[in-house]
């Protein structure tokens, strides 16, 4: 790491001050690959309250991001996939948090509508069914399609195998999952790193998500 | 009537659904996403080398499971299974791995159920006891997939008809179903009609009927699985 000149570099204390009570926080990852761990640790170590976190799913009990639930950090939660963590539903059941379900892809696009500057789009995912209730549907060539709102956040906690100084992020194989729209979709993203190098060295063919869209990084300790 | 144990009908489901897919490749690459459960199993029998498995979680390619030499944690498929990559794979973010599906580029899904009914109405996503609350991909996947398979077995644990006159949980699509598979038969969803297009050998058709509250026509042409 040496002659490494990145000003995006931070600790995970400043990181946390960049996030607020009440904020919604996308944090990205699918089955515990592309989750930025230690970033979800300090998380639930801080004192933030009162968070709105948009993720695939929410880990299990008091592990991972199941640990925001567990330590009462959480007010809703928007997602695809709750399962794996049954303390979900029995907070929804008990109405000490709210739970909207999306579909996984119009999850995933809406997160993309909202950093690419699409305020919703229209899809055949889900009409007729429980988690159409309350979208509107138009018909477009004699098929109905339901609108999907862009889905907008705060802050964004990613993960990526590797930054260099400006911040351009590469991934690695499945562990991309919603690290890239997530990156565009939150007014201020962070991004939780294995290695910072120079710039330039990495293939500009081979950046997924470019350094516009990074706020702030730090690094994972081993 | 004759019983297959759990383990042979999953077999035979898989075995039937890699057949089909082996004779569709033939002559075009074909592009295959598969749910947990039996429908995993389904790239197992496969002989085609032009299947292509997707997964939805972001890569087109995917190879079989890893063995302990092999795994990477970071390369799982949709089912959170350690997998390998392939020749020619490649990775994509959630959200270009639905644009996939939804863009009607994925040829066929392969998907478990809790109920299909004679109208082609699948549910698979939720049985509504206070205890689940998830839905995955599972609606993407039925709406976005040229083909949407079923692979079930023919009845419930408790020996319930799962093949049914309406669907009475949560639907994941409606009349999204083209073919359903069991161990017993094979039905194929044409003009909003159910229609029997197989049937294992072991079982007569009074007795398949006897299994299934759907109504179906059997085929003309109705060959043995």
């Amino acid at each position: 790491m040496a002659n490494i000149d990145c000003n995006k570099l931070c600790t995970f204390d400043e990181a946390m001050n960049l996030i607020k009570d009440g904020d919604r926080i996308f944090i990205s990852g699918f089955g515990n690959a592309g989750d930025p761990k230690q970033l979800v640790n300090a998380l639930v170590e801080s004192d933030k309250k009162e968070l709105t976190i948009i993720s695939n799913d929410l880990g299990s009990p008091n592990v991972g991001l199941g640990r925001l639930l567990t330590k009462g950090k959480v007010k809703a939660l928007i997602g695809t996939y709750y399962n794996w963590n049954p303390e979900v539903a029995e907070a929804n059941n008990a109405g000490k948090i709210s739970v909207e379900l999306v579909p996984q892809g119009s999850f995933a696009e809406g997160i993309r509508a909202a950093g690419v500057g699409v305020a919703g789009f229209y899809t055949r995912t889900g009409v007729g069914t429980e988690l159409a209730k309350g979208k509107e549907s138009k018909e477009f060539n004699g098929q109905t399609y339901l609108l999907q709102e862009a889905i907008y956040g705060d802050v964004a906690l990613i993960c990526a195998e590797k930054a260099d100084e400006l911040g351009n992020l590469v991934y690695h194989k499945t562990a991309r999952n919603f690290n890239p729209v997530m990156a565009m979709a939150a007014k201020r993203v962070i991004v939780e790193v294995a290695e910072i190098v120079p710039a330039g060295e990495l293939n500009p063919e081979s950046i997924v998500t470019p350094h516009i869209y990074v706020d702030a990084i730090v690094l994972r300790s081993c | 009537m004759y019983k297959f144990s759990e383990d042979e009908a999953k077999i035979r489901i898989a075995k039937y659904i890699a057949k089909e897919f082996d004779a569709l490749s033939a002559n075009h690459d074909l592009f295959v996403n598969l749910g947990v459960g039996i429908p995993t199993m389904v790239a197992d029998y496969t002989q085609s080398k032009r299947v292509f498995l997707q997964a939805e979680n972001g890569m087109l390619g995917v190879g079989p499971a890893a063995d302990e030499e092999h795994i990477d944690p970071l390369l799982i498929n949709a089912g959170r299974v350690k997998v390998t990559e392939t020749k020619g794979c490649s990775y994509m973010s959630s959200a270009d791995s639905f644009g996939m599906i939804r863009g009607g580029h994925v040829d066929a899904t392969v998907i478990g159920a809790f109920e299909v009914d004679e109208h082609g109405n699948v549910a698979n996503w939720i049985i509504p006891n206070g205890k689940m609350l998830g839905v995955g991909g599972a609606m993407d996947l039925v709406s976005g997939a040229k083909k949407v398979y079923i692979a079930m077995q023919h009845v419930s644990k408790k020996g319930k008809a799962k093949l049914i006159k309406e669907c009475t949980l949560p639907i994941t699509g409606f009349g999204a179903v083209n073919t359903v598979v069991t161990e017993y038969a094979v039905f194929k969803f044409e003009n909003g009609k159910m229609h029997l297009t197989a049937k294992a050998d072991e079982i007569t058709l009074d007795e398949l009927k006897t299994i299934t509250e759907a109504d179906y026509i059997v085929s003309d042409t109705l060959a043995s699985m």
